[in-house]
Formats: C-alpha cells, structure tokens, sequence
C-alpha cells in the first residue's frame, strides 16, 4: 500500500516545494513515487492541494482521493478544515495554525470558522498544531514555515532524519540551505 | 539514470533525447513547462511565439527545413492552430513534427474542457496518449521515429495530470539526428487543389498504414489480470458493481493517459487492462480481441466517448458513459464505486468552509483598473489572464470572458448590436494576449468605423501562466534581450489616433481617461501601464490604518485586496501580506490610512 501525503494551503505558501522535498525523501528509501502539483489560476492566492505517494511497489495514480491521506499537511487552518474528507479513518493531521482570510472572509460574505483545531478533535481527528511561521521566524524565515512542517511531519515518519537533511540540502537554493535545515530541525523537535 | 521528472518536464526531456532542434509555442496552462524546460537545453532554438498559430507554423516551418521539431499548446490554443494543423496533416513533414496539446480536465486553469482527440480524428493524425512521466518521454521519441517513417505531423495528448504530475522516468542520452535536407516539392507542399486532391488520397492511405502500426505497437497493450476473482476471494459484498455481477466473471477495461491510472488505482490486479498509447487511429482488431476475452468490458475515459464510440461502431458490447460522467476529472473512487460497488467512508466537510476562490495578488496592477470600470458601471468585455479575476467580488467588473483576444472584437459587435452600447462598453485585454490575437480586432474596429475603447492592461509579462515573455517585454524565452513591441505604435499604426497611456494606481486620471474616451466617437485606446507586482517590484512604502479616524465605511473593502480585511468591525491590514502598493490609501477618503516607513513584514 501506498504512503498517501497531502500537502494543503493557499497559493504562495510554498506547498511544491514542501512536495519536492517530500518526493526526494522517499525516493531515497527506494520507493515508487509520484507527485502532484498545482500551477495556473489557482496559485493566484486560491486554495492549493499537492498530492505525495510512496510505496515500495509501482504507484498508479497520482492523485490522493477522498478517505486516503494517511497525512494531511495543512499550512492553513481554514484549508485543513476544508481537507478532511480526503484523511483516511484514523490518519493523521498536522496543521500549521497560520490563518489566511479568504476572499468571501473578506468581503463580509461568509465567516472564518472558530475553534477549527477543536472542532477537528471532537469530530474524532488525530490531530496535532504547530505555530510554523514562529518556528521558522526564529531559523530565520517565515519563508521557511513549509519546511517547519516537513520537520514536524518526519520525526513521525520512518524515514530517517539524515535522509530529510540531505534532500533538504539538495532542494533548497544553497544560500537558504542551512536556515532551512535550521527549521527543519526546529519542526522535528517541537 | 532514473529521475522524478514531471510530466511536462518529461516531454522536454524527450524533446531532447530525440534530437529535437527547433521549438516555438505560446504558454497555456497545463503545457508552459514543456517550452520551458526545453528552453534549458542549448542544443535547441527554444521560441515563445505570439500565439498558437504562429507556432505550429513556425515548428511546420523547422520540420520543412529538415529539423525535428515541436510546439506546445493548451487545449484551447489548438483551436487557435487547427488551420495549419488540417493542411500539415495533407503535405506531411520532412524532419520529424510533435505538436503536444494538453486538455484540462476539470478546468483547473481553463474556459472549457474539450477533448482534443476529435482534432487528431478530424485532421486524421496520428495521436499518441502518455499515462506518466515515463510514457511522455518514451512518446515523444517513438513520436519522432513514426512521423518520419508515416510522413505525418504527430499530436502528443496529455492532461493536466499527466503534465503536472511527477513520476519515475529513465534518462538517457541525446541522439544525433542531422538535420535533414530541404528539397523543394510543390506536390506536396503547395497545398492548391489540385495537388492537395493527390495528398488527400495520400492521408488516407496513411491512415490504413497507421491502423497496422497501431495493432502491433506495443504502446497499445493488454496488461491481465492477477488471477479471476470470485465474491469471496475480492472481498466485495455481493451486492456490488456490475462487475461482480457476473460472479467470477473476467472484468475487462479499455482506458489511456491518466484515466488508465485511475483505473489501475481502483481495481489493481481484479481486472484486465487494454492500455491505448495511440488513441488515433485506433486498433479494431486488438480492441476486438481484448473485448471477446472478457465477460464485462468498460471504457473508462475522461470526457467524450471517443474510444467507447469506435468500440460501438464495431458493434462491441462495452459500458462507458451510460455508467462514468462526461463531466470533469475521474477518480479511482468513481471507478471502483461503478465497478466493484464499493463506497469508501470519509469524514465529513463541515458545512461552515468558506470557499477560497483565486484572488488578484496584494499589489496587483489590475485592481485600480477594476476599481474604476465598476465605479463607472462599464459594460466590460473581458479576455483571458489574471485580469479575468475581476470579475469576481468584490471588484465585479468584468461581464464577459470567452477566448483569447475576444474581448475587443465583442465591444465592436455590441456597438453594432446598439449605438448606445458603444459609450458604455470598453474591451479589457492583457499586453500578452492583445499580441497573441486582439491586434486583429482593433484593427477590425477601426476599419469598419467603430468607436470603442479598447483597454490594455500591460503588466509587462505574461501573467497567469507563470511569467513568461512575449513580443512587447523586450527578453526571449532564453532570456536574451530583443526588439520590444511598442504598443502605443501598434495602435497607432493601425489608425487608431487616440493612443492614451495611463497608470492604473492613478485613479482620478484613470477615470477621467475612460470617461472621455468611452465618450469619443471615434476608436480609442487605453494602455493601464503598470508592472506586474511580482516582477521583483518593491514598493518602499507601508500602511496601516488608523481605528480612530477609520469611520467603518468599507471603501477599502471594495478593492478586494488579500491583505485587507475587517476582523473586528473596522479594516485592519495585514503587515505581512501588504506589499506596500498604497492604492488603499488612495481610495480612503478619511485619512485613515497612513504610511509607515520603511519596509515591514515578509522577508
């Protein structure tokens, strides 16, 4: 069986390459890997869904459908909300508390829900939240946030933390290498 | 060596093992990628052409002069070079020809979901169908071989998904294929009647030749079966799909490109596959045989029922869109649902999820434009680029959207429909797409005596595909520096004389431009010039806004800016999303919002 990753979060907040790092990772155990990207309209500040799948046998589609992310990583509260229908039944939600008001939020046509992170626990979610842009402010970035999140992601995963540094080291432009793996860091320790 | 490559970038890659030394194309989403990655090769002239047409042209011309070459398009812009697609089809090629077209189903990025393959059938060529990453590359250079050895330009089908999925693909080395000699042969390459009468007897032939090829390539295969599956063994309640209807019966499944995918994901080992690479022409023979082998068949294809159909004319027993959507995007789920009667459990979205619509960028050029037409209660005809976000709320000011470079023509039919129309509509167009194919309706206008405004919003990029160049911004798709279009000349010189050149942060001026212009009777244009903000523009200023002298009223509101909004009762900005444009500041009418120095948020 296939190890099912969604990345969620709004245009600019830096789900592909979250996605390349988490593809290259997995490459490196070995695995069959397929990655789905967005580009074109809905990058303009709309919500963004990129898909990860691993496994150590040949991968099919490279889509993730509803009921089959074993992790959802969500870089925005609304946009975890929005996701959950794609978790599978007991899979694991991780959620970078960062709120991005959305256009009808803004204009007054709808309400940003409260309570999300409580909401998603009563409904029976395993799910954790990580302050990300604080954590990468302090590597130095908020740029890095997304790479806050892999790190909080891997120290749950099996794959191992050398392996996360190196494609990290690999993906990143070198001048940012070292805050990111900085943030990294910062994410697998909180 | 193998890569993660992404589908487009798979397509280049191909491109470039093939030999391929000549590329043009014009961006649309989902095929950009496929000239921009080519772009990174130095062994190949890599070119961003005005429009689709004129790419495909300049491609047929390469192939002529004895180059293998290829242009990339979206689905819609082969509409746009279907004229030279139907002829290249009668005079065939020299060096070998690949027009990749990408559909986009879903509509991710798109006015509409057509299915190209009626092209390959209408203009009788051969079309390929990749499923990943792997089969783009391996296609596009068996491409090569069969356009040469057919005579025959190919199209190269991908999807959305295909072209912006990553997957494991073999890398090797590029062959050196010289470029062939040209030889001069009006027979075939001066398309008049009478030699085009002698091409099409050739086309036809070709296709019959093309029909063996396709039953015995190995890109049209049948994968089995694990094993037949009874109730038990599945795991299927009996109550399931058709499929298991048939109680151990073999379930069969025609499919291509991704929706094979989907396929595969659903049902794995539980059916057997006849997996098309070449979806045009089709094999009967191979489909026959696939069909009479198994106890259920269904045609599982996206969009229309191009391969169901052929399957009916042959009077094959098959299930296709009386059980899958014309609509959309498959999934795994649909599929297994149909086939294996198997639902999944999921949690569900809660009710109160605001939708998250895309939204024209902090800083964007365009919102001043939109401020002003919706305050003046314009009739807008609009176009296609990032500016076709100002149709949505709060802006609201665009009325229609339907084709590259329509916007102009549809403001001079509205004057012709209704004289009074004509001082209350203006056209709206991007730089990029005013060159790839609204130049021709300006000069329509002025022409035939018409008076609209035409509005260019010259960004100075090509936007929504991700900021590539076109004629007027003065780079290359290499990056070398060129000539730049002038377009106040351009306009100029095809008679319109009222050439105003305004910036759309201006807004009093802006308004009084359009007033007096959509006033005029006679044809005028606007050119709202300001960069795109993430062309490396950095504004030094910031704001805030002051809750005291902010008197709730919302103005701010209305420019529908991400990095506005009101929490709490009064505007607040967001110090990390405010790129420091000001045009919020312009519109306050309090005082209210005020400059900070320097720069602050982001990084």
């Amino acid at each position: 069986m296939a190890v099912n990753i969604l990345i969620v979060g709004v245009g600019g907040q830096g789900t592909l390459l979250a996605s390349k790092i988490i593809g290259g990772a997995a490459i490196e155990t070995g695995c069959d890997v397929k990655v789905s990207e967005v580009h074109g309209m809905s990058q303009r500040g709309g919500s963004v869904v990129t898909y990860v799948r691993y496994s150590k046998e040949d991968v099919a589609s490279p889509i993730i459908e509803r009921g089959e992310a074993d992790i959802i990583l969500a870089f925005e509260l609304l946009e975890a909300y929005r996701s959950i229908s794609y978790l599978k039944k007991g899979g694991r939600l991780i959620i970078g508390t960062q709120e991005i008001a959305p256009m009808p939020v803004i204009t007054g046509a709808a309400k940003y829900p409260e309570d999300i992170l409580s909401k998603l626990k009563e409904a029976g979610i395993n799910a954790c939240a990580i302050d990300a842009m604080a954590l990468a402010k302090k590597a130095g970035s908020e740029k890095a946030a997304n790479v806050v999140m892999i790190g909080k992601m891997a120290a749950e995963s099996e794959i191992d933390k050398e392996i996360w540094v190196n494609v990290i080291k690999q993906t990143v432009k070198p001048k940012f290498a070292e805050m990111n793996v900085n943030a990294f860091l910062l994410g697998y320790e909180a | 060596m193998r890569k993660l490559l992404l589908g487009n970038e798979a397509v280049a890659r191909g491109a470039y093992e093939a030999g391929v030394t000549v590329s043009s194309a014009y961006p649309g989403t989902p095929s950009t990628e496929i000239s921009e990655y080519i772009a990174t090769y130095d062994e190949i002239y890599a070119e961003w052409a005005p429009n689709e047409k004129v790419a495909a042209e300049v491609a047929f011309g390469a192939s002529l002069g004895g180059a293998r070459s290829i242009c990339a398009m979206k689905h819609v812009g082969l509409n746009v070079a279907a004229d030279p697609l139907f002829t290249a089809s009668y005079t065939g090629v020299n060096g070998g020809l690949v027009i990749c077209v990408a559909d986009d189903m879903g509509m991710h990025s798109s006015q509409n979901e057509q299915d190209s393959r009626h092209y390959a059938k209408s203009s009788k060529t051969l079309m390929l169908e990749p499923a990943d990453s792997a089969d783009c590359k391996n296609f596009v250079k068996l491409a090569y071989e069969l356009s040469e050895e057919f005579d025959t330009p190919v199209l190269l089908r991908l999807s959305t998904r295909v072209s912006h999925s990553r997957s494991m693909t073999e890398v090797s080395e590029r062959e050196n294929i010289p470029v062939k000699e040209y030889k001069k042969d009006i027979a075939k390459y001066v398309m008049m009647p009478a030699m085009a009468r002698g091409r099409h007897v050739f086309v036809e032939k070709r296709i019959e030749n093309l029909k063996k090829w396709a039953e015995e390539t190995e890109i049209n295969r049948v994968i089995p079966c694990d094993a037949l599956l009874g109730y038990e063994e599945s795991g299927m309640s009996a109550s399931g799909g058709e499929g298991l209807k048939l109680a151990g019966g073999k379930i069969g499944v025609i499919s291509a490109g991704i929706a094979y995918q989907y396929a595969k994901e659903a049902l794995g080992g539980k059916a057997s596959y006849l997996k098309l690479g070449c979806v045009y022409p089709l094999p009967e023979k191979k489909i026959r045989d696939f069909v009479n082998s198994v106890d259920i068949c269904y045609v599982i294809e996206e969009l229309d029922p191009v391969i169901e159909d052929f399957c009916k004319t042959l009077g094959l027993k098959v299930i296709g869109k009386e059980k899958f959507s014309l609509l959309g995007e498959y999934t795994a789920e649909m599929i297994a649902k149909v086939v294996l009667g198997k639902e999944r459990e999921v949690y569900e979205t809660a009710k109160d999820v605001p939708q998250r619509p895309p939204v024209m960028c902090a800083g964007c050029p365009h919102r001043g434009l939109f401020y002003v037409l919706k305050q003046l209660k314009l009739n807008v005809m609009g176009d296609i680029g990032c500016y076709t976000l100002g149709a949505l709320p709060p802006l609201s000011a665009m009325d229609t959207t339907l084709c590259m470079g329509a916007g102009i023509g549809m403001a001079h039919g509205m004057e012709k429909a209704s004289g009074l129309l004509a001082r209350k509509t203006v056209a709206v167009i991007g730089d990029s797409t005013f060159l790839h194919s609204g130049v021709t309706s300006l000069m329509n206008i002025v022409y035939n005596k018409g008076t609209s405004a035409v509005i260019i919003l010259d960004n100075s990029i090509t936007g929504m595909t991700g900021h590539q160049d076109n004629p007027a911004t003065g780079k290359t798709l290499k990056g070398e520096a060129t000539y730049q279009v002038n377009l106040e000349k351009l306009c100029e010189a095809v008679g319109v004389s009222r050439v105003i050149v305004a910036d759309p942060f201006d807004l009093e001026k802006m308004r009084e431009v359009i007033k007096t212009e959509t006033e005029a009777a006679e044809p005028s244009v606007i050119i709202a010039r300001r960069p795109c903000k993430l062309l490396n523009i950095n504004y030094e200023e910031r704001y805030d806004i002051s809750a005291e002298k902010c008197k709730n009223c919302g103005i701010c509101m209305n420019l529908g800016c991400p990095a506005i909004s009101r929490p709490q009762g009064k505007a607040v900005i967001d110090n990390g999303a405010c790129v420091g444009c000001g045009l919020c500041y312009r519109v306050c009418k309090f005082g209210a919002i005020n400059e900070i120095s320097g720069k602050k948020g982001g990084n």
